[in-house]
């Protein structure tokens, strides 16, 4: 097994006085898909916003490649190379799909302030973008405006704009939210493909997806860590079947 | 007792701010409206108060007239123009309310002209404190001072103690929550927008006798108002509270120091407050 | 080059016809005209802020006028200051105005950040007013203008109306061009995406407080340049050229000519300077005519009412219709304006939905 790309020790988010990540612990690998489970409100996402840095931790770490990011913005880590997707799907709907995920490769441009340079006459960013909607087989869309776009396709092109920024580390919220089965199947296997080379960590609330394409699992109840584990380990642990997998079976 | 006229000043300054000021963040933080023309009815209820004052003879009577007819002008306004802006981008609410105020200030230049006006202090109030014997304090500055407390008392009991003031935090924090628990939003918008004008009108009108009566006073005003809110919080009514004495304070002390200066004070207060805590004094980050 | 798109063939027309008029204009006309030109510069700077990147700042004319003032405070009193000099000086001066205030201010958002610009705009007009620095309320006067020369020799004479005009026209062209080339580059298109989206482009790794400082900062630059042309043109420098009733004016140009276009502030800046022309005309309003700005601000609250795109909606709309889309759809900016004010136009139409849901 390979080193972890990203540790998470004691890591704490408290809102007043509530504890909405109550010291959690986790690794992720590349390769090895780590996803986190959990009831509505169990703190999923908020770890998320943690690791990405949209929200600042409480308390704990956040290791990435040996180094602690716990205090840098959000922009810095992106740089590092973490990128994240959204759990609602956050694009720009009056771009075009090209234009999303250029600006998104265009970030890792160093020098942005060259104003007699047309954008679009930047060949390697250019073509950075078109690669990243092959990726997610949207390069039929590129010129089409992002709001004109299925749901599913906005949720893919999302994707797009994380492999744009050619990261290390993907930090996935709910990608199949809101679709259909075969939008679903198209995006698990997506996902499936990018966790070869990539270290991602998924929340997602489609069981059979994540049994399908997680290698680790991490269960949380009440912002606190539960189980974490192999697939077949949690798949057993009686803990999570009362608490959590046994109210997943029936429809909600 | 030098420093103590110069802190009633300050004291007296900083709750007609708050007068002001409380209407422009309630307007703020409920109906989500930047007003550039609450200025205006600040000048709106000074020269009422000139133009009713020299007709009647007594300003007990302009006062309370004054008010009321901006109270009516406010809902007027709400009703016809404001209520469209409350989805709009703040970019077109400052722009429109630019507009109200060049339609105001030539309003009055057109009915009351472009001279500087004074408004006598009545009989009663018409006396000072001596304090030494060179130094003395006019009573009605402190008439001003006590009103304003008086009022700022009302309006805490309203906002924490009545239906009325639960509906109004209701919408400050959450306006669709409001709208979902039965408050009749409309009704409240304007009557708040309303309110809000009648106390900056208000405010005009009492400090008219020792402030001149002149075109522009209004803008003047509004500006300060606007730090008050900055510095304050946005729809914070105890933030602005402390907002504004501060600003009192620090006016005052501006003038004592450099008076070249002064109009700075106020404006590094603000400079200084958006580095520490960007957010306002009254609201949590 | 066969597919120019419509603003782009306005200008060149534009641009032709005002070369060609001072051959034959009065003084009048050639003033009428450089003011335009200037006041367009500072709309265009304006328009970089609110039109392209989501910053609204109600406090513009700060940096307006803080390079006019440094004309005037470096001006010699009798003599003829140098060009090549003072221009960039007093452009300087207002950059590193925007600069510092911009520090502050762009750490804030939608309403606070409208009234803090206006606050510290208000700050410099309190120190113009209230000490003896550039003559305090009073003003100071520009007895000479500066003097233009290339090794010696005199290009340009800023005395001469005709030669002013041409000063005033090759610098808006320039500042037009510069910020064309801008908004197309890699820098402008971020803006752009920070306008849209903030937070999804941190998240992509843009470090979007240095753009919107870069942004402020260049603004107030370019703002400055009009300053600079203004006090120039006046001769005469006040406290009132920094006044928030000067932001508010620009930014009423930015509307007046539809935000978000470039060639919309140019409109609105001549609209708005022709309208003030009318209704201050006391041949057609008679003795309201010294109440000009009761007309305006009534107008200003119908074209936010009725036309929040102003000019440059109104003629897109009416290009569009006629099925001139030429080669635009090529650039990613004509697909995304047109589609923005599409947004706007049904974001307007649901405005009114809910409004019928909720009678009053």
């Amino acid at each position: 097994m390979t080193d972890p790309i990203l540790q998470v020790s004691e890591l704490s988010k408290h809102f007043g006085g509530l504890a909405a990540v109550d010291r959690v612990s986790l690794e992720v690998r590349t390769g090895a898909l780590h996803a986190v489970i959990g009831p509505n409100g169990a703190g999923k996402s908020t770890l998320i916003n943690l690791l990405s840095g949209e929200l600042s931790a409480s308390a704990g770490h956040i290791i990435f490649h040996g180094r602690d990011i716990g205090a840098l913005a959000p922009e810095r880590r992106s740089l590092l190379g973490i990128s994240r997707s959204f759990q609602k799907t956050n694009i720009f709907p009056s771009f075009t799909a090209l234009e999303n995920c250029r600006l998104a490769a265009q970030s890792r441009e160093p020098r942005p302030w060259h104003w007699l340079r047309g954008a679009l006459s930047y060949q390697s960013i250019t073509s950075k973008a078109h690669q990243a909607l092959e990726a997610v087989d949207l390069s039929d869309r590129a010129n089409d405006l992002a709001l004109t776009l299925s749901h599913g396709e906005q949720r893919q092109l999302e994707i797009a704009m994380c492999l744009a920024t050619e990261p290390q580390l993907l930090l996935l919220d709910e990608p199949l939210a809101g679709m259909g089965t075969e939008e679903s199947q198209r995006m698990i296997q997506l996902i499936a493909k990018l966790s070869d080379n990539h270290a991602i960590l998924l929340v997602e609330h489609d069981m059979d997806a994540v049994f399908q394409l997680a290698q680790t699992l991490t269960v949380m109840v009440d912002g606190r860590l539960l189980a974490s584990g192999t697939p077949e380990q949690i798949r057993a642990n009686r803990q999570v079947q009362v608490a959590y997998l046994g109210e997943a079976e029936q429809p909600t | 007792m030098f420093y103590l006229i110069q802190l009633l000043n300050a004291v007296q300054y900083g709750l007609l701010l708050f007068l002001l000021s409380s209407g422009l963040t309630l307007i703020f933080g409920i109906m989500g409206v930047i007003n550039l023309a609450h200025g205006s009815f600040y000048m709106v209820g000074a020269y009422l108060t000139y133009w009713l004052s020299k007709m009647t003879g007594s300003l007990w009577f302009a006062i309370p007239i004054g008010t009321a007819i901006a109270f009516a002008i406010g809902l007027l306004l709400e009703t016809t123009i404001i209520r469209r802006l409350y989805r709009r981008d703040h970019l077109y609410q400052v722009l429109l309310t630019f507009g109200l105020i060049l339609v105001f200030e030539e309003l009055r230049s057109i009915f009351f002209g472009d001279e500087v006006h004074g408004v006598a202090v009545p009989e009663v109030l018409n006396f000072s404190i001596p304090l030494t014997e060179t130094l003395s304090y006019p009573v009605y500055r402190l008439f001003i001072t006590a009103v304003c407390l008086a009022i700022a008392a009302l309006l805490y009991f309203v906002i924490h103690k009545t239906r009325a003031g639960m509906m109004i935090r209701a919408g400050n924090s959450n306006p669709e929550m409001a709208s979902a628990l039965g408050v009749n939003i409309p009704l409240l918008f304007a009557a708040v927008f309303a309110v809000g004008i009648a106390l900056a009108a208000f405010a005009g009108a009492i400090a008219a006798p020792v402030t001149s009566v002149a075109p522009g006073m209004g803008n003047q005003v509004l500006i300060v108002c606007l730090v008050v809110v900055v510095i304050g919080g946005i729809g914070s009514i105890n933030g602005a509270m402390i907002a504004s004495l501060l600003i009192g304070l620090a006016d005052t002390l501006g003038k004592i120091l450099a008076p070249e200066y002064s109009g700075v004070a106020v404006y590094l207060l603000m400079a200084a407050i958006l580095l520490w805590r960007p957010q306002g004094l009254g609201n949590k980050s | 080059m066969t597919h120019l798109s419509l603003p782009t063939w306005l200008l060149l027309g534009v641009a032709l016809l005002l070369a060609l008029l001072p051959l034959g204009a009065t003084t009048f006309y050639l003033q009428l005209g450089a003011k335009i030109m200037i006041m367009a510069i500072f709309a265009l700077s304006l328009d970089l802020l609110i039109g392209h990147s989501g910053l609204v700042s109600f406090g513009h004319a700060a940096y307006f006028g803080v390079a006019a003032y440094a004309l005037a405070l470096i001006t010699p009193k009798y003599e003829a200051a140098n060009f090549w000099l003072t221009l960039p000086a007093a452009v300087a001066a207002a950059a590193l105005a925007a600069l510092v205030i911009g520090f502050l201010v762009v750490r804030t958002a939608g309403i606070y950040f409208i009234m803090v610009t206006l606050a510290f705009a208000q700050m410099l007009y309190a120190i113009f007013h209230d000490t003896k620095l550039g003559g305090g309320s009073d003003g100071i006067y520009i007895n000479v203008r500066p003097e233009l020369t290339v090794a010696g020799f005199k290009v340009l004479n800023l005395e001469s109306p005709a030669q002013f005009f041409y000063l005033a026209l090759i610098a808006l062209i320039t500042v037009y061009w510069i910020l064309n080339r801008l908004l197309h580059a890699p820098f402008g298109r971020a803006l752009a995406g920070i306008r849209v989206n903030e937070q999804r482009m941190r998240s992509m790794g843009f470090p979007v407080f240095s753009y919107k400082l870069g942004a402020f900062t260049l603004a107030g630059g370019l703002a400055g340049l009009a300053g600079y042309l203004a006090a120039c043109q006046f001769g005469f420098v006040n406290p009132e050229i920094l006044a928030w009733h000067q932001s508010g004016t620009v930014l009423m140009m930015v509307i007046l000519g539809g935000m978000g276009r470039l060639h919309g502030a140019v409109i609105g800046a001549a609209a708005y300077v022709l309208l003030q022309e009318l209704f201050s005309s006391s041949a057609l309003f008679g003795g309201y005519s010294k109440h000009w700005q009761l007309s305006m601000g009534t107008l200003i609250v119908i074209i936010v009412l009725a036309f929040p795109h102003g000019i440059g909606g109104l003629i897109d709309v009416a290009w569009r219709r006629r099925g001139y889309h030429g080669g635009e759809e090529d650039s990613p900016q004509s697909a995304q304006r047109s589609q923005r004010s599409d947004a706007e136009d049904s974001e307007s139409d649901d405005l009114t939905a809910k409004d019928a849901k909720n009678p009053k």
